[in-house]
């Protein structure tokens, strides 16, 4: 056989039917993650065609995007910022009674951010098919899984039929060689890498990130690169499985045990791409290049190094960006005011991120007039935070500690900026209106966000971190 | 949802390029859990000024738009989130065709089995109608062709497209 890539090798063991010219190919889902806010619909039509969930022990569901991140009052109640919000909460706890599927619900020490609990719980895995009605499921491939994100009219197919229609995908090979300087962050990596590739440089393929500063990444740090590739607009991200991959999954509740275990670990030493394996496209990044980088427009792609000035704006396109986000091309945005900090999401909410941050603010205070708000990505991360004093830090610092949930990174729970404040945010999307009408936001690593809190301006953190030294 | 065989309209277009699904349908009206009656936030926070009334700005409102069923928009529609609540609510104004010369996979994919077309064009054939608002185009979708005033007809691709 000739040699083939991590993508080849799992699409061809989940091919349930080939695509042809006119129909797609036939994929078997191995993991369907499920939350509130996609799901309604499906489970309606489930139930309107009297249909059943083919293999519910492959679906794990969770509550994320409409949870409000206070606690529940004295009675027990829980401050929804809408009617509407909690009715969809309601919906998904009693469709996943309904359909016997599993709930990590209010009660469960598993719920959190979807992208942050599948792989928390062992249940994300190497070479895996996983869907979730949720562009950031290419989070996943941090594992060397094959992620989509999915709509809701595919998400009641596969409840169905645990399979998925799809055209096979084009790869792009990310070579990222070199190391990464201090300071600098798989953030900052990402923010670069879609810079180069552009908004929309991934339509149509799977990124598979690979080179030495890949392998030198944490589990962490490459959930942290592969839930952006949806920003370069590709159809999922992924990393070979290596050692770092197994240690970090071995013994959490859902990974195989025992012999199983031995034998999972060597079907995944299988998975990596063969030598010679053909992309039908590649880009070369050097990681010694990067430095700590934010974004300046309403897309992802319009990325600079935080000490740089911002471009002039090359087009009508651009222009508008800067004329929405209040910034002149030439400028830079150091010393730029800053109104509110934003530490969670999918992208940057899991311990190392939440630590990262708390170094920062250790002994310090958030600056007058700034509001900090601190959300970690699931109720373990925000245990584990609190045994090692975190949220002492963050307290103590003036920074708001909430409960787990996507929170600010989509402000559908009623956690908002106001309209006209800069948002310094860890999270991954900073279009217009992304977190509140007429909010301006800026997408940064936990690093630089928290010295932006502690500053109240936009501050290079490389200057901020010699002067700490 | 009835067979759709043909579109005919005059088109409206947005000459912007990475039109968000956050433009499309703003988070805060995801809570619903109906595919119905989405409408009315289409462009929620592009079209309607502060005080609720039509913004000016923007060019499905300009009166010349009003009707128009094709929708012609800048490179990379659609970029971002999954939610299908983007096309719902885009059918659900009346939308029935967008074309531009990239759409994100995710949203194609959505549009696609909803009824609502997404068609890709080349460079060249998208520039001439992203310049050219307000003409008359016929989509046939059983020859996959676009048909302009002049005659003259834009071959594309279509998969998946959900027909009944
Ligand atoms: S944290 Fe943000 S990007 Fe991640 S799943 Fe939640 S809303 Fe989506």
């Amino acid at each position: 056989m000739s040699a083939r890539t991590i993508v080849d090798k799992i699409w061809d063991a989940h091919q349930v039917r080939a695509e042809t010219p006119e129909t797609p190919g036939i994929l078997y889902i191995d993991l369907h993650l499920i939350h509130e806010v996609t799901t309604p619909q499906a489970f309606t039509e489930l139930r309107e065609r009297g249909l059943r969930v083919r293999r519910p022990e492959r679906v794990l569901a969770t509550l994320d995007h409409s949870t409000p991140t206070l606690p529940a009052d004295a009675h027990g109640r829980r401050p929804y910022a809408t009617k509407e919000a909690e009715h969809q909460v309601e919906q998904l706890e009693s469709n996943c009674r309904e359909f016997g599927i599993e709930l990590n619900g209010w009660d469960s020490d598993h719920r959190g951010i979807v992208h942050v609990i599948g792989p928390e719980d062992g249940a994300t895995q190497p070479g895996m098919t996983i869907v979730c009605g949720d562009s950031h499921t290419s989070t996943h491939g941090a594992f060397g899984a094959l992620a989509f994100g999915i709509g809701t009219t595919e998400v009641g197919h596969v409840l169905a039929t645990q399979c998925l229609l799809q055209r096979k995908p084009k790869t792009l090979a990310i070579n990222v060689d070199g190391r990464l300087r201090p300071g600098v962050s798989a953030k900052d990596l990402i923010l670069h890498v879609i810079g180069v590739i552009g908004v929309g440089g991934g339509t149509g393929y799977v990124l598979e990130y690979r080179g030495s500063a890949i392998e030198a990444l944490s589990m962490e740090e490459r959930m942290t690169v592969c839930n952006m590739s949806i920003e370069a607009g590709a159809r999922a991200g992924l990393i070979a499985p290596d050692e770092t991959t197994y240690a970090w999954l071995k013994g959490r509740p859902r990974a195989p045990r025992g012999e199983d275990w031995e034998r999972a670990v060597a079907a995944w030493r299988t998975l990596p791409s063969d030598a010679g394996a053909r992309y039908d496209a590649e880009v070369h990044v050097d990681a010694a290049s990067i430095t700590p980088t934010i974004t300046y427009g309403t897309h992802p792609g319009l990325v600079t190094p935080i000490s740089a000035a911002i471009p002039h704006a090359r087009d009508a396109q651009e222009a508008k960006a800067l004329g929405y986000m209040g910034f002149t091309g030439g400028q830079a945005l150091i010393d730029e005011k800053v109104d509110v900090v934003f530490i969670g999401s999918c992208t940057n909410s899991r311990l190392s991120d939440l630590r990262e941050a708390a170094d920062v603010l250790r002994g310090r205070q958030v600056a007058d007039g700034v509001r900090m708000l601190v959300v970690p990505g699931s109720v373990l991360i925000k245990r584990e935070a609190e045994a090692e004093g975190l949220d002492a830090v963050f307290r103590a610092a003036g920074a708001e500690w909430r409960e787990a949930g996507c929170s600010m990174c989509i402000g559908m729970n009623g956690d908002i900026a106001q309209p006209g404040q800069l948002v310094v945010s860890t999270s991954n999307r900073n279009f217009e209106g992304r977190q509140g009408p007429g909010v301006r936001t800026v997408l940064a690593s936990p690093l630089v966000a928290a010295v932006a809190a502690v500053h109240g301006r936009i501050t290079d953190p490389s200057a901020y971190l010699e002067h700490a030294a | 949802m009835k067979p759709l065989t043909e579109v005919r309209s005059r088109t409206a277009t947005l000459p912007f390029e990475n039109i968000d699904t956050d433009r499309i349908i703003p988070a805060r009206f995801l809570t619903t859990t109906e595919r119905a009656g989405l409408g009315v936030y289409a462009f929620n926070d592009w079209r309607y000024a502060a005080d609720g009334s039509d913004n000016a700005d923007f060019p499905l409102n300009r009166p010349e738009a009003k009707g128009c069923a094709i929708v012609v928009a800048g490179r990379n529609f659609g970029c971002g989130s999954s939610r299908e609540h983007a096309p719902w609510a885009l059918l659900d104004y009346g939308i029935q065709a967008v074309i531009s010369s990239e759409i994100a996979d995710i949203f194609r994919s959505n549009a696609l089995k909803n009824g609502l077309l997404a068609i890709v064009l080349g460079e060249a054939e998208h520039a001439e109608l992203l310049a050219s608002p307000g003409i008359e185009l016929s989509i046939d979708i059983a020859s996959r062709t676009i048909r302009l005033p002049d005659g003259r007809e834009f071959a594309f691709a279509l998969d998946g497209f959900a027909r009944h």
